[in-house]
């Protein structure tokens, strides 16, 4: 598994209004992307497009991979809600795009999943009998055994509370290394932990941001991490206020 | 099962006090008994045409299992085919509005007309009526799955089979469960006007005459068995209801 770069450019639009005017952003190749921006700007409409999901919004312009094969086939996502079946245990979960491709499962390899984001011995649980971080993180070793080379995160960990939510950037950014990661969000200090790039977004375009110089995953209470975050949150505060990046 | 203990005592506690009140007031007002037996007679009723009201409680509850089960296969059916096909829904939909509009208990007597005062009427009606609302629940459950797991469907690239069994099957248990439930209300009345409109057997029938002959307590006492059957049936699908939410392991997906 190669995890190939990935190009987007053109202008987005849903019916006749514009989204996000001309930009152009090359996701890293197996390494994690960062697009941060407030909701409602069309950053999911992007990655649903990456991932050809039916979605409103429409790409006047190209989203190819740096290998030029089809990135479709390629993709797992994971999304703010953790998506699982509230009828199905853990293992069954974590299985599910298996079935539904009408592939045998392993659950040999879900439990070993299971076990890498610390929850061993959750295999017979229901999503209802779980905490909000344990749901996410059985989402994680969903996508985890789907094995694909891109990895497309929206807002993730937005709804886990600060203490959790670091501990799951970690567990990703551990997890997740190697392939090529969009990471969709409107916190900062999420993009300033894990991002290789990033970008803000606007109406007006995309534009990139400055990030430390360590290697991601950075420790949230460094020096240089919270002054990256502090730039980063006066440039979203201009843009609110101006509307331009 | 807890819960549905608790709420039949309740009910068994307001209808002795309904009771009482009834024999008070049948007692005191000396109210004719072919107006309004008291519930001594009615129970002295149940007594003594035991025999009687059991053949026609076995008629009715014949058609109603019989009508139930054709209703709810049909219905169960009819909900497939929709969530399956779009040809299917394109074609039938329309009608199924359609028909929702029309109340079909007012079919009863055109559904007499055509096959006679048999069997074959009170199955058709009963099967009409508690059809709708199962095709109707079923259908809506199977169609609106949540996006996130529509999303999930479209990346692993499922099949439209298996989308079906492994999630929209899943998810629309629950709303087969109200259909169940609406359609053990309309059942037992389908029952009753299947029967007033033309029989000669069942509770239904069996009211009809004993009002007629003025042996107002018998009427009663036909009633009280339709009662306990609507209840029995009720009682059975809240117990299924539970067992299938202990099973799909949650309480926001039973109820919705």
């Amino acid at each position: 598994m190669t995890a190939p770069a990935i190009y987007i450019n053109g202008a987005l639009h849903v019916a006749q209004n514009l989204l996000i005017d001309g930009f152009e952003i090359t996701l890293t190749a197996g390494g994690w992307s960062a697009l941060l921006g407030p909701s409602g700007v069309g950053k999911t409409s992007l990655l649903r497009l990456i991932a050809d999901l039916p979605c409103a919004a429409h790409l006047d312009g190209h989203i190819k991979a740096g290998d030029g094969a089809p990135i479709g086939p390629r993709v797992a996502m994971m999304a703010q809600d953790d998506q699982l079946l509230p009828w199905a245990n853990t293992l069954d979960n974590i299985m599910i795009c298996a079935r539904l491709r009408g592939e045998d499962v392993q659950s040999d390899r879900a439990a070993a999943l299971l076990a890498d984001v610390g929850l061993a011995g959750f295999e017979r649980r229901k999503p209802a009998q779980m905490s909000a971080g344990q749901r996410q993180r059985v989402a994680l070793a969903r996508t985890l055994y789907e094995d694909r080379a891109i990895v497309l995160l929206d807002e993730p960990f937005s709804a886990l509370d600060v203490m959790t939510r670091y501990a799951a950037q970690d567990l990703a950014a551990e997890l997740l290394a190697g392939r090529t990661v969009f990471l969709i969000t409107h916190d900062p200090a999420e993009a300033v932990r894990l991002a290789d790039v990033a970008w803000i977004v606007t109406q007006t375009g995309i534009s990139a941001c400055p990030l430390p110089s360590t290697a991601p995953p950075r420790a949230p209470d460094a020096a240089s991490t919270l002054s990256a975050q502090a730039t980063l949150l006066q440039c979203m505060r201009q843009i609110t206020v101006t509307g331009i990046a | 099962m807890l819960n549905a203990t608790r709420t039949l005592l309740r009910g068994l506690l307001v209808l002795l006090v309904f009771l009482f009140v009834w024999q008070t007031t049948v007692s005191l007002s000396g109210v004719p008994r072919f107006i309004l037996p008291g519930p001594m007679l009615v129970a002295q009723a149940l007594w003594d045409n035991a025999a009687l009201l059991w053949q026609n409680t076995l008629w009715s509850a014949g058609n109603l299992g019989i009508g139930l089960t054709i209703g709810i296969i049909l219905g169960v059916e009819t909900a497939l085919l929709l969530a399956l096909s779009q040809r299917a829904r394109w074609l039938l939909r329309p009608m199924l509005v359609v028909a929702q509009a029309v109340p079909v208990f007012a079919l009863a007597p055109v559904i007499t007309l055509w096959l006679g005062y048999g069997m074959p009427s009170k199955v058709v009606t009963i099967a009409l009526v508690t059809y709708f609302p199962i095709a109707s629940a079923l259908f809506d459950r199977l169609v609106t799955l949540p996006a996130g797991l529509s999303d999930l469907s479209h990346l692993s690239g499922a099949s439209r089979w298996r989308e079906m069994r492994f999630l929209r099957l899943p998810h629309a248990v629950p709303g087969l469960l109200s259909g169940l439930r609406l359609a053990v209300v309309y059942g037992p009345l389908a029952v009753l006007i299947g029967e007033w409109v033309g029989s000669s057997q069942g509770l239904g029938h069996l009211m009809l005459m004993s009002n007629g002959r003025g042996q107002t307590a018998l009427m009663f006492a036909a009633l009280l068995v339709l009662a306990c059957l609507s209840l029995c049936l009720w009682v059975a699908v809240e117990a299924l209801s539970r067992w299938a939410t202990r099973l799909l392991g949650t309480c926001e997906y039973a109820t919705g």
